[in-house]
């Protein structure tokens, strides 16, 4: 009986672990009885993301303290079991999907209309956080699937809640692509369990170095094409910009936020620890996903004139970033990487929330037709700008920290600058385009920025003009909905001006991800038994 | 046996490309249910099969007798079946919906998205 199974209880603070999950799945249940009593919703789902990111950051703590932790369901042994395993990226970015789903709520809250459907508004909101929590923390790639698949019904009800006829279309879109996405995940993790005979990532991981290298190949393109297709990695990022703006702005947020950034970590985790072989052979895919994904998304946003499908490209942007780093597997690259993934999380959502505001303010969701905010509301300009460098990466904001480890991984990796003769030259157009991004998601930020703030009036004839359509923004919305988002822009810039803390935690996580031995002893599979 | 259900998952893949490749909603949706059962017997079919016994442990034993077939592998099928159901029948109720009120189930026609003659790049600044 000891050889396969576990005899002894999990002590109760390993089940800090599964909380995260947990507590949204039956909060959501909860708020779906309770939902005849009004009033009741929004301070349940309140309380248990507050709780979820209470126990993400305890976890958070606890594997920077000890090192990555491992519970393995249903008393079987690993790689039998179902694993759990938090490390530190992952248990960083649950924590930071529970903190903008906390904020989200917040400004959901004081919203003054009553959005239709929110009878399942909150309920869903949950169990998107449940889904990107489980797939955060899960160390079993079926497990991570079925994760997958909650995130993308949940995602499905919060687009389409409103039912008019722009959010059907663009949820056909998203819904078909992502549909198909998570199917290639099925079909690659099928030939994986055939092949390795086993769904344990860390069980996987020990056994892919043997495995036959062209199978494992197959395997890993088809990873990169369904979790590509999940982070909107050029070319197959069409659905992100014709869907992500069609729903109200709060739920935009809360995707453009969470969803992506699930897809970059999926990469991370399967090609990065379980198969680095195989990402190796893949390498020039990545790379030129990542330049084209860096370079096309910003142009696409200074062409765009709605705002939010402007905001929709650089979020793809952002996208590119992170997979330059999965294409420069030093500690430093995957560091950059992994402190963009938060980054990207943070500032997104700012800058979605930031969007809502200013249609509210305007009326209008096109910004020729807007004009003249910085009269009206001067804070909501100042918090856009703040965001927009934040986002563009100008040093003291936090958008530029990852990207410096990037450049520097880029360098370190080519050679260029250790003296010897001869580099490497796909680290340097790594670097390049990076840069060449951060100057392009500059001009299309501060041009949407002189577009609908400093502009006096409409684009045309009246641009000049005041901007007499303009409306004031509720009393309750502007203080509780309008000042939460300036608390969170308030904590990136705070997180930007003192980035010590966040660098070290990215370069553990990314020698965690490196060199994944903490990761396998946590789950009991490591050091050859 | 196994490499004729490899034929059979080549198949039904092939079919659901081919139908995923139209521009109809419901012909993609269907490509996408045939694509889906093609996986779910890849996954069948990566678990070996073999005309061995059912996985049952005998009472007061911690292991089975004797070979038996894996029974992991239909575990894994029968959450994705199900999976798959929900989302196919949800994406059927999604494609009437916007059927209805887009008239259109041609995604040709799906144009209030991503309106065809955009508007041009701003030209101030």
């Amino acid at each position: 009986m000891n050889e396969a199974m576990i005899t002894t209880p999990t002590s109760w603070a390993d089940w800090i672990l599964i909380l995260p999950v947990v507590l949204p799945l039956m909060g959501a249940a909860l708020m779906l009885a309770l939902r005849a009593i009004r009033g009741t919703q929004a301070p349940v789902a309140f309380l248990v993301t507050l709780a979820v990111l209470v126990f993400d950051i305890a976890l958070f703590l606890r594997v920077l303290e000890t090192g990555p932790i491992a519970m393995t369901m249903g008393r079987w042994l690993p790689p039998f079991g179902i694993s759990f395993t938090a490390d530190l990226l992952g248990a960083g970015l649950a924590a930071i999907s529970a903190l903008v789903t906390l904020v989200i709520l917040v400004v959901l809250g004081a919203e003054p209309r009553r959005h239709a459907g929110r009878d399942s508004l909150y309920p869903l909101v949950l169990m998107l956080l449940c889904g990107v929590s489980g797939a955060f923390l899960t160390g079993d790639l079926f497990n991570l699937y079925v994760w997958f698949e909650v995130m993308l019904i949940a995602s499905f009800g919060l687009m389409a809640i409103t039912g008019t006829p722009l959010v059907l279309d663009g949820t056909i879109k998203y819904g078909f692509i992502n549909f198909l996405a998570t199917s290639l995940f099925l079909a690659a993790l099928g030939l994986a369990y055939g092949l390795l005979g086993t769904l344990n990532m860390a069980d996987m991981a020990i056994l892919a170095g043997d495995a036959n290298p062209a199978a494992m190949g197959v395997i890993a393109a088809l990873l990169l094409l369904a979790f590509g297709i999940k982070a909107a990695a050029f070319p197959v990022n069409a659905w992100l910009p014709a869907s992500y703006h069609t729903p109200p702005a709060v739920i935009s947020a809360l995707m453009g936020a969470l969803l992506t950034k699930v897809g970059v970590y999926a990469l991370l985790r399967t090609l990065i620890t379980m198969f680095p072989d195989a990402r190796a052979l893949l390498d020039p895919v990545i790379v030129t996903a990542a330049i084209a994904t860096l370079l096309l998304s910003p142009l696409g946003a200074i062409a765009e004139t709605n705002l939010r499908r402007a905001i929709g490209f650089l979020v793809m942007g952002g996208i590119g970033a992170c997979l330059a780093g999965l294409a420069l597997p030093s500690v430093d690259g995957l560091a950059g990487t992994s402190f963009y993934l938060g980054h990207a999380m943070v500032t997104m959502t700012a800058l979605y929330l930031l969007a809502g505001f200013v249609e509210k303010v305007t009326g209008e969701t096109d910004s020729r037709a807007m004009g003249g905010v910085y009269g009206a509301q001067s804070w909501l300009s100042i918090l856009f700008f703040v965001v927009m460098l934040a986002a563009a990466g100008v040093p003291p904001f936090l958008g530029f920290w990852p990207k410096l480890m990037l450049v520097e991984a880029g360098f370190d990796l080519s050679g260029f600058f250790d003296g010897a003769p001869g580099y490497e030259a796909v680290p340097l157009l790594l670097v390049g385009a990076i840069i060449l991004n951060a100057w392009l998601t500059l001009i299309a930020g501060t041009r949407l920025w002189a577009h609908i703030f400093l502009r006096p009036g409409r684009e045309g004839a009246l641009s000049e003009q005041p901007n007499d359509r303009l409306v004031r923004l509720g009393r309750r919305e502007a203080l509780i909905g309008l000042g939460s988002t300036g608390l969170l822009v308030g904590g990136i810039v705070i997180a930007g001006l003192l980035p010590d803390f966040a660098i070290g935690a990215a370069r553990i996580a990314a020698t965690d991800l490196l060199d994944p031995a903490r990761y396998l002893a946590a789950v009991g599979l490591g050091g050859g038994q | 046996m196994d490499v004729a259900i490899a034929l059979l998952v080549g198949a039904f893949m092939t079919l659901g490309i081919f139908l995923m490749l139209s521009r109809s909603v419901i012909r993609m949706l269907l490509g996408l249910a045939l694509l889906g059962n093609g996986i779910n017997l890849l996954i069948f079919v990566s678990g070996r099969l073999s005309r061995e016994a059912p996985p049952i442990v005998p009472p007061g034993a911690y292991v089975p007798e004797g070979a038996i077939a894996n029974p992991l592998p239909q575990a894994l099928i029968l959450t994705a079946i199900v999976i798959g159901f929900a989302m196919f029948a949800y994406l059927l109720i999604l494609g009437m919906r916007a059927y209805q009120s887009l008239d259109a189930d041609h995604t040709d026609t799906m144009r209030l998205a991503e309106p065809e003659d955009g508007p041009r790049p701003p030209l101030s600044y």
